[in-house]
C-alpha cells in the first residue's frame, strides 16, 4: 500500500510513471515533431488538453451569481455583480477571464457544468489519478489518452507534452506519448560526443535504474542538435522560484504561454500530433482564495484566448479541467477546501458555445459538496469521438455515455 | 557481497557520499559497530545567525517600500539558510540525512512559509524528535509553525474549519490513503481548530475562542480530542507503522522492491526501523538499484572530492544551489506537499546535461582529487574515489580514452553508475 500510494502520487505530481518508462517514453526534439508534417489526414482535428493542478474553484470560475445561495455560502469571497463578466441565465465568468468572456459571446466557448464522478475522492493525488486514468473505481497505471495512443498505432509523436516529464494521462499500456522539454540541451564545451554516446550504450546485467541513466545519454545525443530549434519555448529557469500563495500539489511546468506557443508552432507546421497535453499548477487555494484565484485565472485566460484566436480554423479543440472543484461553503480563511464536481471548459473549432450540462444545486448537497450532473467520461467520450475520431468505448473501458450537443 | 561492498552500500544509503577513508574505517570496524555509530543520535546543531524576520518587525503603518524592503531581506535570509543547510547536510552524517528524510516527508516549502527562521525551526524539531518514537514527533509537528502556515492551519477556526492540514497529516504524513474516511478529515480539522501562529515569536498556540472543543468521532472513537490525543490516535493506528516503514524503505532502500515484513515489525521508533531495514537481507540486495536524489548526488560528490561546502565562497555556494535548482531539488522548497519525486523520475536528458556541467564545476574545485587521476590506473582510481563498486565495460571503455583528469572526473560524476547507488 505504502509504496504504491507513494508511487501513485508521485506519478500525479507531474513525474513520469513507471508504466510510461517501461513503454519507452523518451524525450524528443521539436524537429522530430515538426518532421512529421504531411503524415496526417488534412481533415484530422487536434485536441489540446489543459490540466489545472490543485483543484480550481469552479464556483468562482463560472459564478452562479443569480442564485442567492451562492452569496450566502461564500461571504467575503463573492464579487459585486458589476465586477463580473455576465453570460446567460444568472451565470457570469470570473473577472480574471475577459478573453474567454469575449470568446463566449462570439459563440466559441462551451462551459460544461457539474462534471464529476461517483464517490468523489478529495485527495489531490488520487483524484488527479482518476481524471487522468478515467478509471474512478480503481485508477490503473495507464492514462485515457495513452490508451487511445495504443489503439492509434502507438507512435509517440501522436501525443506530445511540453512539460518536463510525461504526464500519466499520456502513458499507455504498450506505448507512451513524447515529452519535448523546453530549453536548449546542447553539450557543454569540451565534452566529447563520442564519449557521451559511449555512456549511452546498454550494458548487460545493470539495474533498470542504471540502464535508464544510460538511456538518457543516448537520448541526449539524439536531441541535442535539434533542441537549438526550440528558442520560442526556452525557459529562463536559472532565476529564483519566487513565491506561491498555494500549497503546491504538482504541475511543475514551463509557463502556460510558452507551452501553448510550442503547441501552436507544431500545429502550424502541420505536425502529425493529434493530442497535446499542457498544464498549470497553483490552484490549491485553501486561504485567501478570491484574489489569488483571479490572478491564476488571468494567467490562464490571456494565453488561452490568444491561442484560440491563433488556432481558429485549424481544427483545434481545447479542453480545460482540474481534479476537483472546491467546497460550496467558504472556510474561515476566505478560501475553500477540496470539493467535487466542477466545470470543464471547451473551446475551438466545432465547439457549440454556451452553457451545457445541468448546473448542480447549491443547496441540495452531498455532505457539503456539489452533486455531479455530468460524468467526466461523457466529456472524454465526446472528445474521443468528435475530435480524435476514435471509438470511446475502446479507451474508456466500455463506457457508453457521451456528452452530446457540444462538439461537431 | 564482499564486506567492502556491503559497507559501501550501507554508508551510501545512510549518509551522503562516503569517502574511501570512511569505507576503509567501516570495513575495519565491522558491520555492527559501523551501524551502531551511524545510528547514534544527532549532536545539537547551532544554526546560522539570521537575526529577526524583518517582516515581523514592520510597524503597523509601514509603507509599500518598507514592506518590499523587508520581503527582500527575508528572501536573502532564506538564501543564507539554504546555503547553511547544504553545508550542514554534507557534514552531519547519518543523523542529518535523517533530517533531510523528514524534511521531504513533512514536505514544507519556504515559498509559502517565507520565513527562514520558521523553516529552520521545523528542521530543529525533526532533529530533536525524528530519531525516536514517532509519538512525540507527531505531537511536535502538529504544533510546528511552518507546517501550520504551509497547510493553512492558522486559518482553521471553529466557525469554518479548514481541512488542508488535517487531511495531509493523515494522507501524507502518518497513515496513507485508505486508512481514514472523509468524515475523519472533517473531524480532525475541528480538533485542530484554533492553533494560531505568532510570526513575531515563531510559536503556535491554542486560541480557545477559535477552537472547537466539542466531542467528535475520529478514527473510530467518539470523545473530546485535543491536539495530543489526536497525534496519539494517529501513531497508534495500525496503518501508521507500515506506512512509515514504507516511506523509509522507499527513500533508503528501494522505490520498487516491496518492504520486507521484518522492517515494520520493528515498531514505532525511527532508529529501530532504520536498523531493521539495514539488517534485512533484502536491503543488501537493493545495491545499485536506487536513483540518487539530486541532493544525494551533489553533496555526496563534494564529500568524495574533499570539497568542504562551508569553506567555499558565497558565489561558489550559490552555483551549487543553482545546480540543485536545475536538477529540481532545492532544500526548503519541495515542489509538492507530497514531497520530492523518486526513482527514474530524476533521470531525464535535462538532468543528465546538468550533471555533466556540474561535474566540470565540481572538478574545478577539487585539485587534490584530480591530482590522483593522472596515472595509468586512473579509471580504477576514479571508481575508488567515488565509491562506485564497478564500472560496466561500457563506461570503462568510454572513460579509458579520457586523459584530462578534470574531464575524467566530470564524466565519472555524470556516469550512469554514479547516478544510482
Amino acid at each position: 500500500m505504502d509504496a504504491i500510494t507513494r508511487r501513485k502520487f508521485l506519478v500525479t505530481s507531474g513525474v513520469t510513471g513507471a508504466a510510461a518508462l517501461a513503454a519507452g517514453a523518451t524525450a524528443f526534439g521539436l524537429r522530430d515533431i515538426l518532421a512529421t508534417a504531411g503524415e496526417r489526414d488534412p481533415g484530422a482535428k487536434t485536441l489540446v488538453l489543459v490540466t489545472l493542478y490543485g483543484g480550481n474553484d469552479g464556483l468562482n470560475t463560472l459564478i452562479p451569481y443569480g442564485d442567492p445561495a451562492y452569496a450566502a455560502a461564500r461571504p467575503g469571497m463573492t464579487y459585486e455583480p458589476e465586477a463580473l463578466l455576465p453570460l446567460d441565465d444568472g451565470f457570469a465568468l470570473n473577472p480574471g477571464l475577459p478573453g474567454l468572456h469575449k470568446l463566449y459571446h462570439a459563440g466559441g466557448l462551451a462551459v460544461v457544468r457539474g462534471v464529476g464522478y461517483p464517490k468523489p475522492n478529495r485527495s489531490h493525488f488520487q483524484s488527479m489519478d482518476i481524471w487522468q486514468s478515467a478509471q474512478p473505481d480503481r485508477p490503473g497505471t495507464t492514462g485515457w489518452l495513452g490508451r487511445w495512443l495504443d489503439t492509434a498505432g502507438g507512435d509517440p509523436r501522436l501525443a506530445v507534452s511540453f512539460e518536463p516529464v510525461l504526464p500519466p494521462l499520456l502513458a499507455g499500456a504498450t506505448s507512451a506519448g513524447a515529452t519535448v522539454p523546453g530549453g536548449t540541451l546542447s553539450l557543454p564545451g569540451g565534452v566529447d560526443p563520442a564519449v557521451v554516446a559511449g555512456l549511452g550504450t546498454a550494458a548487460p546485467g545493470e539495474s533498470p535504474a542504471q540502464a535508464r541513466a544510460a538511456t538518457c545519454f543516448a537520448d541526449l545525443m539524439r536531441i541535442q542538435d535539434l533542441m537549438k530549434e526550440i528558442r520560442e519555448g526556452a525557459p529562463d529557469d536559472d532565476t529564483d522560484d519566487g513565491e506561491a500563495p498555494a500549497t503546491a500539489t504538482g504541475g511543475a511546468a514551463p509557463p502556460l504561454d510558452r507551452q501553448l506557443a510550442l503547441v501552436a508552432r507544431s500545429i502550424e507546421a502541420g505536425a502529425a500530433t493529434r493530442v497535446y497535453s499542457v498544464s498549470m499548477g497553483g490552484f490549491d487555494l485553501h486561504a485567501d482564495g478570491k484574489e489569488a484565484q483571479q490572478a491564476q485565472l488571468e494567467r490562464l485566460d490571456k494565453p488561452l484566448a490568444a491561442f484560440a484566436e491563433r488556432m481558429a480554423g485549424q481544427g483545434v479543440v481545447v479542453a480545460v479541467y482540474s481534479e476537483f472543484g472546491r467546497r460550496v461553503h467558504a472556510n474561515a480563511s476566505d478560501g475553500t477546501d477540496h470539493g467535487t464536481a466542477s466545470d470543464v471548459l471547451l473551446l475551438g473549432d466545432g465547439v457549440h458555445g454556451g452553457l451545457h450540462g445541468e448546473a448542480p444545486s447549491l443547496t441540495d448537497l452531498d455532505d457539503g459538496d456539489l452533486k455531479y450532473t455530468v460524468d467526466f467520461r461523457d466529456v472524454y467520450a465526446a472528445l474521443l469521438a468528435d475530435v480524435l475520431g476514435a471509438d470511446p468505448q475502446r479507451t474508456l473501458d466500455g463506457w457508453k455515455g457521451r456528452l452530446t450537443g457540444v462538439l461537431t | 557481497m564482499t564486506d567492502r561492498r556491503q559497507m559501501s552500500h550501507l554508508l551510501r544509503r545512510l549518509t551522503f557520499g562516503p569517502t574511501a577513508a570512511e569505507v576503509d574505517a567501516a570495513v575495519r570496524a565491522g558491520f555492527d559497530a559501523t551501524l551502531a555509530s551511524l545510528l547514534r543520535p544527532a549532536a545539537a546543531v547551532t544554526g546560522p545567525d539570521l537575526g529577526a524576520d524583518p517582516v515581523t518587525e514592520l510597524a503597523a503603518g509601514a509603507t509599500r517600500e518598507q514592506r518590499q524592503q523587508a520581503r527582500k531581506q527575508q528572501r536573502d535570509q532564506v538564501a543564507v539558510a539554504v546555503r547553511w543547510w547544504m553545508a550542514r547536510l554534507a557534514e552531519g552524517g547519518a543523523a542529518e540525512k535523517l533530517t533531510f528524510f523528514w524534511h521531504g516527508h513533512w514536505a514544507t516549502s519556504v515559498r509559502k512559509v517565507r520565513s527562514a527562521q520558521l523553516m529552520l525551526g521545523q528542521l530543529a524539531t525533526v532533529r530533536r524528535y525524528g530519531a525516536g518514537d514517532t509519538g512525540p514527533l507527531v505531537r511536535a509537528m502538529l504544533r510546528d509553525p511552518a507546517l501550520i502556515i504551509w497547510l493553512d492551519g492558522q486559518k482553521n477556526t471553529r466557525k469554518a474549519p479548514n481541512e488542508n492540514l488535517a487531511r495531509e497529516v493523515m494522507e501524507l504524513f502518518t497513515l496513507g490513503l485508505g486508512a481514514y474516511s472523509e468524515a475523519d478529515v472533517k473531524a480532525a480539522a475541528r480538533v485542530l481548530t484554533g492553533w494560531q501562529v505568532d510570526r513575531a515569536t515563531g510559536t503556535a498556540r491554542l486560541m480557545p475562542k477559535r477552537h472547537d472543543d466539542q466531542p467528535v468521532t475520529l478514527l473510530g472513537r467518539t470523545t473530546t480530542f485535543d491536539i495530543d490525543s489526536y497525534a496519539d490516535a494517529l501513531v497508534q493506528h495500525p496503518a501508521h507503522v507500515p506506512f512509515l516503514a514504507g516511506r523509509l524503505w522507499a527513500r533508503y532502500a528501494s522505490d520498487t522492491a516491496p518492504v520486507p515484513s521484518s522492517v515494520a515489525a520493528a515498531g514505532r521508533n525511527t532508529t529501530t526501523l532504520i536498523e531493521a531495514m539495514s539488517r534485512a537481507p533484502e536491503f543488501t540486495a537493493t545495491a545499485g538499484t536506487l536513483v540518487k536524489q539530486p541532493v544525494e548526488w551533489l553533496l555526496g560528490a563534494t564529500r568524495q572530492l574533499g570539497v568542504r561546502i562551508g569553506d567555499l565562497e558565497t558565489a561558489q555556494q550559490q552555483r551549487l544551489v543553482g545546480t540543485l535548482r536545475a536538477l529540481g531539488q532545492v532544500p526548503l522548497s519541495p515542489p509538492s506537499v507530497g514531497g520530492w519525486p523518486a526513482g527514474t523520475a530524476w533521470l531525464t536528458t535535462a538532468s543528465t546535461l546538468t550533471r555533466l556541467k556540474a561535474g566540470r564545476q565540481l572538478a574545478a574545485l577539487a585539485p587534490a582529487a584530480t591530482d590522483r587521476l593522472t596515472g595509468a590506473d586512473r579509471v580504477d582510481a576514479l571508481a575508488e574515489m567515488l565509491i562506485v563498486d564497478a564500472w560496466t565495460d561500457r563506461t570503462r571503455k568510454a572513460l579509458s580514452g579520457v586523459e584530462d583528469p578534470r574531464r575524467l572526473l566530470a564524466l565519472g560524476l555524470a556516469s550512469p553508475e554514479y547516478a544510482v547507488h
